[in-house]
């Protein structure tokens, strides 16, 4: 058991296959510098793998202060025990005050295994981080600068904000694309400390016989939120549009029949009833109509927001927010309102 | 030979079918409302090791921490094959998170004769998918996440065939093992009649004493002498340190819940303009739906 360390610092498991750094802990860098700078103490990114020590560089553009580097030859390819046993080994060393872990599927086989033998919390897939105070109700005790853990549960229908506050380190799996990634600043450098790896073959109970990984599609029904278009955005440069939009809500990109068929984005985007049902919990819907094989696919999406210059367009019965107007102009004011915002 | 596989299952609200209703004004969850349900991929982690008994011979036991009313999924299970059923309830257990779940869970375990330990992937409700490795932690074997397919099995060797989602991996492991297994894995077969028939009337200790009626415990026999009893332990009969369970054994504590599921046909108008635009974005940022 840890214990409470309020100087410890921030971390980040910079999780990596091949010599190449996921996307998910990359996003995390911006929350855990805003974390660490609120905190007053240092971000570090935890590298493991064999020869991987080229990528530390770029966890220090992207705002990490210190690299803790582990490498040796039965860390090259991901496995649970290995992995759990170098990061526990770290933790209780040099005792952080926050570890957060990507909520990928390595991320979320990892953290509960590292929780479990270090008999820490652990919260899972939270979409946002937030650093609060509490005050236990019965005691009156106030404990200052904790991390919010905020997530969805109950099949997305509540959002929990949790926090431990008498057992550390504070550790959360983070969902992906929930964070903007943050942009490089090649004069930044972080400090690497090299860690010692004590492993031998017995702390590899399994064997890879094969793996088939997937390239990177969209995956619609993942989304939290998703940022769909249709016919009306008119051209398929337009549509740029729905990009922008999308980028800067870490939301995937979808679309209508109407507009996959006129070119403007390839099928795999399609919402409906002849492409993917989703359920994310914010759609936005720019120029488009709400056919019906449109809405069976997004109907049940926890809050929906359309953007028509119909006012009497049918996607404006089972939106949550009704906006009439021109996309053209309503999509941009929304870009720069969530820009300034987040 | 054989192997003895232990099956472990959740009772939860059914989260897929909630309505305005299941959620109070204070945003928190009105139970009642919702039905509870078998969680579903515990059934297709029911139905592998089903699969594995009915091919290699062994024993299926299932088990469940949770109120009462848990004994519905038990009953399920025994329905569908398991060959044994126990409950875990105790007042003490309440408020675990699954840190503290998963101990409890490991001291039950430990009291079995067991080859392969099987979770679900993810319960529905608490959405965490951290019981399964956690277990396996505490057990200190092997852990496999999101298994597909068992494509060998032979001595304390086993082959499997996992599905992350974003990929597909072959693992070779040696037994004991705890398995969390994926919805694609099968299709979990339906309560046979005769073992419904048969285990209609299959109850726990606390039912019968909850049912009330003069004397509970012959009861308890009349229906242990049929086989019909299930096995029940409270966290006694495990000598599970309370340090570790319930609210205390729980180092993640809620600060606060809020309901996302708007009442009814609730619906606004927003104005296009930078203002109207900035107040809408404001709301969706207060409440998290958007970071
Ligand atoms: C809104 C909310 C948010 C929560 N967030 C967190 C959190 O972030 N971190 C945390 O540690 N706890 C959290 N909890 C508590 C957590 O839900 C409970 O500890 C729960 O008992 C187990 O977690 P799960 O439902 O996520 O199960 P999962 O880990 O998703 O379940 C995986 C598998 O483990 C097995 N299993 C799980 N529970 C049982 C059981 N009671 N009996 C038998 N087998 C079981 C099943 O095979 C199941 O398929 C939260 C609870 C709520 C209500
Ligand atoms: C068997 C079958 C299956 C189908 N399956 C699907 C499916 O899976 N998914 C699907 O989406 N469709 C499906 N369709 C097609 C569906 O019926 C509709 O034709 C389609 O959804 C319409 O797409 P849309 O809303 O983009 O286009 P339109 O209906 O042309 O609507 C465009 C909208 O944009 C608005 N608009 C125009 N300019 C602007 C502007 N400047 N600012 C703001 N708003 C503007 C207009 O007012 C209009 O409401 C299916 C149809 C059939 C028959």
């Amino acid at each position: 058991m840890i214990d409470v360390n309020t100087a410890g610092e921030v971390w980040v498991f910079a999780e990596q296959h091949e010599g190449k750094i996921a996307d998910t802990p990359l996003e995390l860098m911006s929350k855990g510098r805003e974390l660490a700078d609120k905190l007053g103490v240092k971000l570090a990114a935890v590298l493991l793998g064999d020869d991987v020590s080229p990528l530390a560089a770029r966890l220090g553009h992207l705002g990490a202060d210190k690299v803790y580097l582990a490498e040796h030859e039965l860390l090259e390819h991901y496995q649970t025990n290995t992995y759990a046993k170098v990061i526990d080994g770290l933790i209780r060393r040099h005792k952080p005050q926050i570890v957060l872990y990507g909520a990928t599927p390595c991320g979320r086989d990892l953290a509960p295994r590292i929780a479990s033998s270090i008999k820490a919390g652990l919260t899972a897939d939270c979409t946002d981080l937030q650093i609060g105070n509490h005050e236990v109700k019965k005691t009156g005790k106030v404990y200052e600068n904790l991390l919010f853990q905020i997530r969805p549960a109950f099949g997305g229908n509540i959002i929990a904000t949790i926090i431990n506050y008498d057992r550390w380190p504070q550790m959360a799996t983070v969902r992906d694309g929930v964070m903007p990634m943050p942009e490089p600043d090649t004069s930044r450098k972080a400090e690497v400390v090299k860690e010692t790896v004590h492993l031998a073959a017995a702390d590899l109970p399994l064997e890879i016989l094969g793996q088939h990984m997937q390239a990177r599609k969209v995956n619609l029904k993942a989304s939290r939120v998703i940022v769909a278009g249709g016919a009306g955005v008119g051209s398929k440069d337009n549509f740029r549009l729905i990009y922008d939009l999308a980028h800067c809500l870490g939301a995937a990109p979808g679309a209508t029949r109407a507009a996959v068929d006129l070119g403007f984005i390839d099928r795999d985007h399609q919402v409906g009833q002849t492409g993917t049902t989703v359920r994310p919990s914010l759609y936005i819907a720019v120029g488009i109509s709400g056919a019906i094989q449109h809405q069976a696919g997004m109907s049940e999406s926890k809050k929906i927001i359309a953007i028509n210059n119909d006012p009497d367009a049918p996607i404006f019965d089972v939106a949550h927010y009704k906006i009439v107007g021109d996309l053209n102009e309503v999509a941009p004011m929304m870009i720069k309102s969530i820009k300034e915002k987040v | 030979m054989g192997y003895n596989c232990v099956v472990l299952v959740k009772q939860v609200p059914d989260t897929k079918r909630i309505t305005g209703q299941a959620m109070n004004d204070d945003g928190t969850v009105n139970r009642g409302a919702l039905a509870a349900i078998f969680n579903p991929e515990d059934l297709n982690a029911l139905e592998l090791a089903l699969e594995i008994r009915d091919e290699f011979g062994g024993k299926v036991t299932v088990m469940t921490m949770g109120l009462p009313a848990a004994s519905d999924v038990l009953r399920e299970a025994l329905y569908r094959g398991a060959d044994e059923a126990i409950l875990i309830t105790d007042r003490r257990c309440a408020a675990s998170d699954t840190l503290a779940t998963s101990y409890i869970l490991s001291c039950a375990v430990k009291k079995l004769d067991y080859d392969i330990v099987l979770c679900g992937r993810q319960a529905i409700d608490g959405d965490t998918a951290q019981v399964g490795p956690q277990l396996a932690e505490k057990l200190g074997i092997t852990q496999v996440t999101y298994v597909e397919e068992i494509q060998k099995l032979n001595g304390d060797g086993l082959v499997a065939r996992r599905n992350m989602g974003n990929g597909r991996q072959e693992v070779k492991t040696t037994l004991p093992v705890l398995l969390t297994v994926v919805d694609t894995a099968n299709e979990p077969r339906v309560a046979a009649a005769k073992r419904l028939m048969k285990y209609k009337d299959a109850m726990s200790p606390v039912e019968i004493a909850i049912a009330g009626g003069d004397d509970s415990s012959a009861r308890q026999k009349a229906l242990a002498e049929k086989g019909l009893l299930i096995k029940q332990w409270d966290l006694d009969d495990l000598d599970a340190d309370l340090a570790w369970c319930g609210r205390d054994g729980s180092p993640t504590k809620v600060h606060r819940i809020m309901s996302v599921v708007l009442g009814g046909k609730e619906s606004k108008s927003v104005e296009a303009t930078q203002a109207g635009i900035d107040a809408m974005v404001h709301e969706l940022i207060e409440e998290h739906t958007i970071g």
